[in-house]
Formats: structure tokens, C-alpha cells, sequence
């Protein structure tokens, strides 16, 4: 009986919750609990548990505290006006469920968020209970990642870090314009300000950790945020440029996108049409561009197209600015420079490493990179080995039908 | 030939003190076979080598033995020869490990990273079911995997579940932590796990609750998670049903949300119009005075989207009240139609132009201008809704079709639209203004006016 009545509590509250992009579990140092009482470990790189139908994986059990909220954002399922029903956890029913589904192996640990109630500071002190509850009480030692109210109490965010390995604050969306009309009761000033506050207590508990081990450590996994596209007017452009200043300002972990998707019960501010979903994909391709292939943040806005500043969605960014900057290409694996190779469409970083490595003893042919690469008819019309140079091909003026990929659907149930 | 008898199908210590006396005694890899267990036929009637522990003589590579430690655990028979074939090639040639493209090193890395990836699964998609016994709670669960893995990734699970007793029953290998020691039995079956665990059931509903219908994606849901570890996890039963309504229910929410809109229309269409006052999708808002939004009741059943605002639109701010404005106040004046109950809007809503002395001349906006604004556009149909679309000239037809299109070709009829919706194609009313024979221009607005005419008609 208890039980059903919780799962009906969870059907509610993690549906509430899945609009939240963000799944990691990864980015702290290893621990583990032989020494301690309860269970838990974190091994660095994260686990997905499991992977739904829309290609996300699960790996924290991500839920809301409680989907009522005093807000009216017009895109979101849980605003005031919404006729969503509503529900509401205990702490101790949250601490319940994490711990039993982690005992089965389901999950990294929780991943908590919450409508707001009565008040922020209310809020956001319910949300610590639960984080202080599986750590105290449980001496829980798997993941949890808080997310925070912005207009909440420093002091209290500063405690929920101290239980949580990562914080996050979302700046929903990519524009002010498009805060104001979609969130009107939210300030982007203000949840500025609160990430600001965040990044200070990192850079002190990472300054402390310097001096004293014991220091208390404050979300080892650091800070991350989300963005809605779509449901405003920012080309991919401006994206960029504002997901940049983010991670330069407040020392962001991830940037995470989330292709508007339609809600049930959906508010008439926001636009119906979902934007496709390789928009997104293309967003967080070139966030990769800039955190792992030292792009900046202009050259992966060069990728999109100047006159509307959307990134193509057929073909990856990194390909659109090899095919925008032919001058730079090709490029001699046997002499250029890391950051030159990491240029080359179709190369990744491990493949350049690999390239790097094998080249301080030998000179390299095309069947060598053959070997590295998925696709060696992509690569290399880009590429200059000691047995190939692509002559006619680095002279083609249309050398995207060449490059770009055929579009091709898996069929999941297909005979 | 000689056969080297290996201990278990993970035994690394055992490949590695017989290859290291081997390859100490220059032993060439074609004469070796590896072998795991006892020694049952001895094919080629010669003697079967144990290791001597005698030095080997020479060194390889850090990174050698680590590969080899990954490689081991591989499922294929070929492995332990593979390995000693690179080893011996090391001998002579120690950097041949760094050459990531060589062919066995890259073959050796692949099986690796294979194992590893299954190691990585194994960690994600074991599953635990409780059982209670006299001592009180224990996790059991049942896995398959693909490589010789289960030995290696036991201290994974002895660190993260440390106070908790659990096994892990594997068809070639079980083991059973008891809080403070690690025990190895034999082999089991999924009859010898439990066949269910009331959580299962709370685990599904979360599973089902978190995936988003509106954003079907299974390539990547297959490729992370591929069918042949479905079959011992409880969640995937549920995969099957979720897609096959995922469509449904995501066109059920959008069909909802068109005929019920919950908020407020006139409030949408306010804020969206502050919106696309600071609008900077393409650069010409840099020289326009203003975004000129378009206007009328937002419950129209007509909307007129003409190219873009002219000088005198850009300095009012309004659309439609220049020169060719007034040119379609006539003539929609002329088709019978109130002008007060139509929405007017254009495809492009900042002024383009170039300066020519002390005058704005206009000038057409190029395709990526019309696509960047396409946005507000498509904003401005979805709140107002209209029954029909009548796009004024070329831009305009371009910006409601999507393509570029020939007016005469397809002006004066009903073009079908999304969602039920009817379009329309005509000239732009600036057209009139530029015929220099008096004649002509009579009979061209006479020809606009009979297709707005039949526009109104066809709404009917």
C-alpha cells in the first residue's frame, strides 16, 4: 500500500524532473566505503546505469522534492499555472529510495531539485536535509548533485555544498529577452550573482584544501548550469558566446543544453515547435570543440553560418570550419603541430595522440591513419602522409557532398 | 610445438611467467600453443612446458604489461599467442609498443579497449535482487558477460558495497563478499538468483516516468546500452511499449496544448514583440531604427505578410503605412475585406537598405536574412493562429513555403499549409507602384485585387 502510494509519488516527481538535462555523476576523486558504515563509492569517470528510449542515460536518480511551485515560467511543466498534479517527498522517503535503488545497483547516487515552496530559503533547506540525512545519518558515499534556488541564502547553498558533490543553478535561457518573457519572476542578475557565490566558495575550498587536508570540501565536482534552445530567439551564435562567458566566469564544469521539448499542458508563451534535436547535439559538439580541441569561442561561431548564426545541422561544427577555412588544410600529419591535427575533421583527440606517438619513430602513411580513424575517405582529402596528397581533392570547390555523412535512421525493432 | 598450460582463462600472472621465460630463451611464437587447463590431448606429441623461474634477461615497456593485463581477459583463444607474438617483436624492437598504428599493436588495443568496455558494463548493469536470510539482508544478482572479466571487476563492488552482503553469480565464476571477505565459487545458473525483487517493480516506474516522449533518440539508447545485456535488466521489458507511444503522446501533448491554451494569448504576443525589439539573429538590426513587429487582433482568421519595412515603416515603427501600404489599403479596401480584422505582419522585420545620398534605398533581403528571421515568423503564426496566410511577393512566399518560388506560377490559388492552415501567394503591393504604364498598372491591380478577392473566398 505505502508502496504504491510511493510509486505514484515518484511517477510524478521524476517526470517533473526529466526536463533537466544534466545526468553526470563524474568529475570528483575516488573514494569508497570500507572504512565506513554505509555504502557508496565514486570511481572519477561516471556510470550510466541504464539508457531510456530517448538516448539519455540514467545514471542519478533525478527527482524533484516537490513539483508545486510559487513561479509561473512559462516553460516549465511545474509553474504555478500548470494543471500538473501535484506530490511531494518526505526527506526521509528521498533517503528511503536512493538508498534502495543504489543498494540494486541502479544508480550513481540522487540528483535532487525542487519547485518552490513557501519560500526559497524553506526550499533549499529541505533539500540540504535530505543531502545531510544520506551523509550523516547514512554515511552515504555515492554521488549527489543539489540543485540550488538562486534567490536562497548564501549560507545555505554554502551548506549544500558541503554535502553535494556538484551545485548547479540554471540560467534557463541563453537571452535576458527571453528570461523576461518566459520567467518573469526570475532575474538573470540575480542568478548570476548566486553562481558568482558559488565560484567563491570553490576557489576557498580549494585554496584551503591547499593548506590544510582536513579542510571540508566544498562540491568536488564543481558547479555546471543549463540552457533551454529553442524557445527564444538566440541563433547558435549567441549561444556560444554566452555559454563561453559562463564557463570563463564562473569556473562551470558543464554547460548543459536542453532542447525545448513539448510539456503537457504547455503555456501559450512558448512556441509549440520543438527545435530539432540535432540542434542540441550540434550545440554540445561544439562545447566540445572548445573544452577538449582549443577552439575559441569566436572560431567555433565562425562554423555557423553568418547570416542567420545557426550551425549547420547535417554536417558537425568541426567539419563546418574545416570547410569554411580551406587555407588552413591540409594538414601533414607527419610535421604539424597538435593544435593543427586537432583541427582535422575526423580526428580525435585519441587519434591524434596516437598519431603524436607513432610519429616519433617512423613516418607515417595514409593506411597508418587508416588504422586510427573510423572513416579514412573523410579525413583524408584534409590530410598530407608521406604516400598521399590530396591533389584534386583539396582543389574541389564542393568538397562537402564528399565529406558530409548519409543520413540514416536505426531501425531499433527492425527484423 | 610446444603447449603451455594456463590456469584459469584470466590467468595473468601465468601467461606472463611462462612468456617471460620463453621469450627469455628466444623462443619463436610459432612454435607455442597456449592453452588454458589441464593439458587434455597433447597434439603433437611433445612435451608440454612449465615456466622455469629463470631470468629473463631483458625488459619491456610499462605500457606492454598493461596492455597485456586488459588483453588477458579477452574472450578470444588467440589472445595469449597475440600478446607473445608483440612480446617477442619487442625484444627487438622496444618502441614498436608507441606505434599506435601498427597492426598488432592496434589489434591489441582494440581487444583492450573491448575489455574494458565490458568491465565498464558490467559495473553499470549488474542487478542486484534482495533476499532475506537468518542473518538478515542479501543482494544477489545474475550477469552474463562477454569477456573473462568478473575476477577483475570484483573490487569494484567490494568498494562500493563494502557493508552490505551481496553475490554475484556469473556462468564461469560467482563470488560472495560477506562484509569482510571475498569468497570465489563455481559457476551458476539464473535459476540459482533470486527470480524477483518487489523494487523492480518502483525501479520501472521510475524509468518509464523519466524518459521524455517528445525526444525519441534509440540509435543512442542502443548503442550504450546494446540488446545483449537487455535480457537480466528489469527496466528493459518496459523499452518496447515506450516507443511505440512515444510518438502518440508527444502529438497528444502538442494537439493539446493548440486547442486549450492555458495563458494568456495578448500576453504571449506583448512579450513576444518586447522579444523581438532586441533582436540580433542576422546583423541588420545595426543600421535599422527599430524591429517593426507586426500588428492587428490576434484572434484574425487573415494575416498579410509582405517583404519587409520600408524608410517610413522603420522610423514609425509600424508596418504597412508607407507608400505600398497605402497601395494595399486600397486594394484590400477593393476585395471587400475590413482591414481592421486582419494581422499584418513581414518576413523580414527590420528595414534593408542602402544608402544612396542623403536617401534609404531599399534592398531585398538576401535568403539567410529571411531564414534568420523566420523565427518570429513562425512566433507570430503560432500565437494568432490564422485560417489563411496571404504571402504579399516573393520574400513573403519564401518565408511561409520555406523555398524560393515564381509568383506567377503560383499566385491565385490555395496552397496547403501545416496544421490545416491555407496559403496564399500574390504580388507585393510596391510592385504597383513601380509600373511606369498607366494602363498596365490598372490591370495589375485589378488582377491583385481579384486574388485578395479570392483569398476571402476561399476562407470561407
Amino acid at each position: 500500500m505505502a508502496q504504491l502510494d510511493m510509486r505514484a509519488k515518484l511517477a510524478i516527481l521524476a517526470d517533473a524532473a526529466k526536463y533537466d538535462a544534466s545526468c553526470a555523476s563524474s568529475g570528483i576523486a575516488k573514494r569508497n566505503s570500507k572504512d565506513g558504515k554505509g555504502i557508496g563509492s565514486t570511481e572519477g569517470m561516471g556510470i550510466c546505469h541504464a539508457y531510456a528510449p530517448d538516448g539519455r542515460c540514467i545514471s542519478l536518480l533525478k527527482i524533484l522534492l516537490t513539483n508545486s511551485c510559487v513561479f509561473d515560467c512559462h516553460y516549465c511543466i511545474n509553474r504555478k499555472s500548470s494543471n500538473v498534479r501535484r506530490a511531494r517527498f518526505t526527506p526521509e522517503e528521498i533517503v528511503d529510495l536512493t538508498l534502495s535503488f543504489y543498494k540494486r545497483n541502479y544508480i550513481e547516487g540522487l540528483f535532487l531539485s525542487s519547485g518552490i515552496i513557501r519560500s526559497p530559503d524553506y526550499t533549499m533547506e529541505q533539500i540540504v536535509r535530505v543531502a545531510q540525512l544520506l551523509r550523516e545519518a547514512h554515511d552515504f558515499r555515492g554521488y549527489i548533485h543539489l540543485k540550488t534556488i538562486p534567490d536562497a541564502d548564501p549560507a545555505l547553498v554554502h551548506q549544500a555544498g558541503l554535502f553535494a558533490d556538484r551545485i548547479s543553478i540554471n540560467v534557463e535561457l541563453p537571452t535576458v529577452a527571453g528570461l523576461t518573457r518566459l520567467a518573469p519572476e526570475k532575474s538573470a542578475p540575480r542568478i548570476e550573482a548566486a553562481m558568482g557565490n558559488v565560484r567563491h566558495d570553490l576557489d576557498n575550498s580549494t585554496d584551503a584544501g591547499k593548506r590544510f587536508k582536513s579542510a571540508p570540501k566544498f562540491a568536488p565536482a564543481g558547479q555546471s548550469t543549463q540552457m533551454i534552445v529553442g524557445a527564444d530567439a538566440a541563433t547558435d551564435g549567441d549561444i556560444i558566446t554566452r555559454a563561453a562567458g559562463l564557463y570563463d566566469r564562473f569556473k562551470l564544469r558543464r554547460v548543459y543544453y536542453s532542447a525545448f521539448s513539448p510539456i503537457p499542458d504547455a503555456s501559450a508563451v512558448l512556441p509549440l515547435q520543438r527545435p530539432p534535436l540535432m540542434r542540441e547535439h550540434r550545440l554540445y559538439q561544439s562545447d566540445w570543440l572548445m573544452r577538449f580541441y582549443d577552439y575559441q569561442p569566436a572560431e567555433v561561431a565562425d562554423a555557423a553560418d553568418p547570416a542567420t548564426g545557426m550551425l549547420p545541422l547535417d554536417i558537425d561544427p568541426k567539419l563546418a570550419w574545416a570547410l569554411r577555412f580551406r587555407d588552413r588544410f591540409p594538414v601533414d600529419v607527419n610535421r604539424a603541430p597538435r593544435e593543427a591535427l586537432l583541427r582535422v575533421p575526423g580526428l580525435g583527440v585519441k587519434a591524434v595522440d596516437a598519431i603524436l606517438a607513432t610519429r616519433r619513430w617512423r613516418r607515417l602513411k595514409l593506411a597508418d591513419v587508416a588504422r586510427l580513424t573510423a572513416s579514412i575517405a573523410k579525413v583524408r582529402p584534409f590530410l598530407i602522409a608521406e604516400d598521399w596528397r590530396p591533389v584534386a581533392l583539396a582543389d574541389r570547390a564542393d568538397l562537402r557532398p564528399l565529406v558530409a555523412p548519409k543520413r540514416e535512421q536505426l531501425e531499433l525493432f527492425a527484423a | 610445438m610446444r603447449v603451455v598450460a594456463l590456469t584459469a582463462e584470466d590467468d595473468f600472472e601465468g601467461w606472463r611467467d611462462a612468456a617471460r621465460a620463453l621469450a627469455g630463451a628466444r623462443v619463436p611464437p610459432s612454435e607455442l600453443v597456449w592453452q588454458v587447463g589441464e593439458i587434455a590431448v597433447d597434439l603433437f606429441g611433445d612435451e608440454a612446458v612449465l615456466a622455469p623461474a629463470t631470468p629473463a634477461g631483458f625488459r619491456v615497456p610499462r605500457a606492454f604489461l598493461d596492455l597485456a593485463q586488459s588483453v588477458v581477459l579477452h574472450a578470444d583463444s588467440q589472445r595469449f599467442a597475440l600478446l607473445y607474438t608483440l612480446l617477442a617483436g619487442l625484444i627487438a624492437e622496444p618502441r614498436r609498443i608507441d606505434d599506435a598504428a601498427d597492426p598488432l599493436v592496434r589489434r591489441l588495443e582494440e581487444m583492450a579497449k573491448a575489455v574494458r568496455r565490458d568491465i565498464h558494463k558490467m559495473r553499470a548493469f549488474v542487478r542486484f535482487r534482495e533476499v532475506q536470510d537468518e542473518a538478515g539482508a542479501r543482494y544477489v544478482a545474475w550477469f552474463e558477460p562477454e569477456h573473462h572479466i568478473v575476477r577483475a571487476n570484483a573490487r569494484f563492488f567490494v568498494d562500493r558495497f563494502a557493508n552490505m552482503r551481496w553475490s554475484i553469480l556469473t556462468p564461469a565464476l560467482s563470488l560472495h563478499w560477506d562484509c569482510e571477505t571475498l569468497a570465489e565459487g563455481p559457476g551458476a545458473t539464473k535459476a540459482d538468483a533470486p527470480g524477483d525483487d518487489p523494487v523492480e517493480d518502483v525501479w520501472k516506474t521510475y524509468y518509464a516516468s523519466t524518459f521524455n516522449p517528445a525526444r525519441l533518440k534509440t540509435g543512442m539508447m542502443l548503442k550504450e546500452m546494446p540488446r545483449k545485456y537487455w535480457k537480466n535488466m528489469p527496466e528493459t521489458a518496459l523499452v518496447k511499449e515506450l516507443i511505440a507511444t512515444a510518438r502518440q503522446r508527444e502529438t497528444g501533448m502538442v494537439a493539446k496544448a493548440r486547442t486549450a491554451i492555458g495563458g494568456n494569448i495578448e500576453a504571449a504576443w506583448q512579450a513576444l514583440r518586447d522579444e523581438a525589439a532586441g533582436c540580433t539573429r542576422c546583423h541588420l538590426y545595426q543600421h535599422a531604427t527599430q524591429t517593426v513587429f507586426g500588428e492587428g487582433p490576434i484572434d484574425a482568421r487573415m494575416m498579410f505578410v509582405g517583404e519587409q519595412p520600408g524608410d517610413q515603416e522603420d522610423l514609425a515603427g509600424r508596418p504597412f503605412v508607407g507608400p505600398a501600404g497605402q497601395m494595399f489599403d486600397k486594394a484590400i479596401h477593393a476585395a471587400g475585406i475590413d482591414r481592421a480584422t486582419v494581422y499584418v505582419t513581414n518576413a523580414v522585420k527590420h528595414f534593408k537598405f542602402e544608402p544612396r545620398g542623403k536617401r534609404r534605398i531599399h534592398a531585398k533581403p538576401d535568403a539567410g536574412e529571411i531564414s534568420a528571421c523566420r523565427w518570429w515568423y513562425e512566433q507570430e503564426r503560432l500565437l494568432v493562429k490564422p485560417e489563411m496566410t496571404v504571402a504579399l511577393g516573393a520574400t513573403a512566399a519564401r518565408q511561409m513555403l520555406g523555398k524560393a518560388v515564381t509568383i506567377t506560377a503560383t499566385r491565385g490559388r490555395a496552397i496547403e499549409l501545416a496544421e490545416g492552415a491555407i496559403g496564399w501567394v500574390t504580388i507585393h503591393p510596391s510592385f504597383l507602384l513601380r509600373l511606369p504604364d498607366r494602363s498596365r498598372a490598372e490591370d495589375e491591380f485589378a488582377a491583385f485585387v481579384e486574388d485578395l478577392k479570392g483569398a476571402a473566398k476561399a476562407l470561407r
